[in-house]
């Protein structure tokens, strides 16, 4: 293979690698951002809101540098307002409903602890960019997974109305955990690198991390055996539609223009 | 109390205002001042609270992942204002709870701007450069006000007000220098927004029940029309920059007076709006009360798990 064709390829994979990551924050933060001033308390408002900023903020880091690797003059909104859903790469779980609070923080724990544990290990990574948005990231993950854990734990151990809607929240997203640890085209290729983290890898820690979670929250472990997936694909749920609707309306209607 | 004794209270209390001395919570206060610094504050502080919801109707659909953020961020530092205003309130002795109880049933109110819908993007620049624009010039004071805790929240919210009224002023230019279209947005921000801001400063000074107690209190330095007079003239040089017309075909700079002269305010729809039948005031209220009560069960497992905590803590230490 001649050296330029290596070149684009590693580029292509580099760039789709940051997408599978940075989607992932962008669909979390876009549904969070939906509960402004809907929540159950002016406290969760606010740190709901504040999650919803930090997961930005990374999706901004990240694709500013994508935006980089593609060149083009391409931009970070470029990224995020003119891809099609079948080029989304997030995972199904951020992009499911916040049916109730319940669920908005089943959903932010079940992806927490698996955005922290991959925060941790991209710090490791050869690409110095991708270093120093986990660093910076890290410390707002960490917060995140604190926030989620603590409600996971004082809504499952707190009324028998709130255990069973903790619990069947749990219930309900736990056939989305399982594709969190699948590995993309890009993601191999990337892990071959030095510069992707092997997620597969992750797995059996991240459901002990959970358990143990769950436990102190008195729920119980769903044991379905069986999964979702798609979203790293490109093949969503039928929310993801609504989603871009909400997210790239005014781009689509005023293309090209600054705001 | 005696009577006697109560009048001397009141001479010292009236004395330590006028000296600029502070009132703190635990000082003794006319129950006239408590009251009243009680639906100011509360007010206030539920205006913070709803204001989130027009402008959270587009965090979804900010046009730029900057946009979102600053949208995003400026939404938080509004829950967080009223966070601290409602602590502030607390220190008179009345709970949040009450407060709201008083917002959902609709015996407080908050400020009639929020009933307004926000129909395009263009509507989170005029929203920050007009409605925060006027907030400022009405909050600025309060931060010399002479309850204490209320002063002191105050320092706090004009500095990050004074940011967002920026942000929105960008919106607004970034607005006007773009394509027509985006121009044709921006005025006809202007022209919704412009009247309902103007509003905000309240009646007129002849209608207005509480200015004379307020002045007194220093809750107030200027009266409402004077106030509204400096937004006028503070906001209209800024439109010029902007190359957008104020929607008022009487507005005219006065060489006599130094001020710009405008139109009659639309009482009727400002009171229309007050009394609860602006275009939003249901859908505000609806928002509020739904997010209460479809929240109280998380309030009330995060009191059950709080309550366990402690019993386990103590059957441990014993």
């Amino acid at each position: 293979m001649k050296s330029q064709e290596k070149d684009s390829r590693f580029h292509g994979n580099l760039y789709n690698y940051i997408l599978g990551i940075a989607d992932n924050s962008l669909i979390l933060a876009q549904r969070l951002g939906e509960l402004c001033g809907h929540g159950p308390s002016l406290e969760t408002d606010i740190a709901i809101t504040n999650i919803s900023l930090d997961l930005l903020g990374q999706t901004r880091s990240y694709y500013q540098y994508a935006a980089k690797l593609a060149g083009e003059d391409k931009t970070e909104d470029d990224i995020a307002f003119l891809r099609i859903e079948r080029e989304y790469k997030n995972v199904l779980l951020v992009e499911q409903p916040n049916t109730h609070f319940g669920h908005v923080m089943a959903r932010q724990f079940l992806f927490d602890v698996y955005h922290l544990m991959l925060m941790e290990r991209l710090q490791n990574s050869q690409d110095e960019t991708l270093v120093a948005i986990a660093k910076k990231g890290i410390k707002e993950v960490s917060y995140h997974k604190r926030f989620s854990s603590d409600w996971v734990k004082r809504l499952g151990d707190g009324t028998d109305e709130s255990n069973q809607k903790m619990q069947e929240a749990i219930n309900d997203l736990w056939r989305y955990t399982d594709e969190l640890f699948d590995e993309t085209e890009a993601d191999k290729a990337m892990i071959d690198e030095g510069i992707g983290i092997a997620v597969s890898e992750m797995k059996e820690t991240y459901y002990e991390k959970v358990s143990e979670i769950l436990e102190e929250a008195t729920l119980e472990i769903p044991e379905r055996k069986y999964f979702t997936r798609g979203g790293k694909k490109g093949v969503h749920t039928e929310h993801m539609g609504y989603i871009l609707a909400d997210l790239q309306y005014m781009q689509r209607t005023y293309p090209n223009m600054t705001w | 109390m005696s009577n006697k004794e109560i009048k001397n209270l009141e001479e010292i209390f009236e004395a330590r205002i006028a000296r600029d001395e502070k009132i703190e919570p635990k000082d003794w206060m006319p129950e006239k001042y408590r009251k009243t610094h009680i639906r100011q504050i509360s007010q206030h502080a539920h205006s913070e609270i709803v204001g989130m919801l027009p402008e959270g109707n587009w965090i979804t659909r900010a046009p730029s992942l900057r946009r979102k953020a600053a949208l995003l961020a400026k939404v938080q530092d509004e829950a967080g204002h009223g966070l601290y205003l409602y602590s502030a309130c607390e220190t008179l002795g009345i709970s949040r709870e009450e407060m709201y109880e008083q917002l959902h049933s609709g015996k407080a109110k908050y400020s009639s701007i929020f009933n307004y819908p926000s129909v395009t993007w263009a509507d989170m620049g005029a929203i920050g450069w007009l409605v925060d624009g006027a907030a400022i010039i009405n909050q600025v004071p309060l931060c010399n006000t002479s309850f204490g805790p209320y002063a002191r929240a105050m320092v706090r919210v004009c500095k990050e007000e004074s940011f967002h009224q920026r942000q929105g002023y960008e919106i607004m230019l970034t607005l006007c220098n773009g394509t027509d279209e985006q121009k044709e947005m921006a005025q006809d921000a202007l022209n919704r927004w412009w009247w309902p801001s103007l509003m905000m400063f309240g009646p007129t000074d002849d209608e207005s029940t509480h200015t004379e107690q307020s002045m007194k209190w220093k809750l107030k330095r200027k009266t409402n029309d004077e106030l509204r007079q400096q937004f006028i003239d503070q906001t209209v040089p800024q439109a010029d920059i902007l190359g957008l017309t104020i929607p008022d075909p009487d507005m005219k700079f006065n060489e006599e007076t130094g001020h710009y002269d405008f139109g009659e305010i639309d009482w009727d729809e400002f009171w229309q709006v007050v009394k609860g039948h602006g275009p939003c005031n249901k859908e505000r209220m609806k928002a509020r009360v739904d997010a209460w009560e479809e929240g109280e069960w998380v309030r009330d497992a995060a009191m059950a798990h709080a309550e366990k905590k402690a019993k386990r803590k103590v059957a441990k230490a014993s």
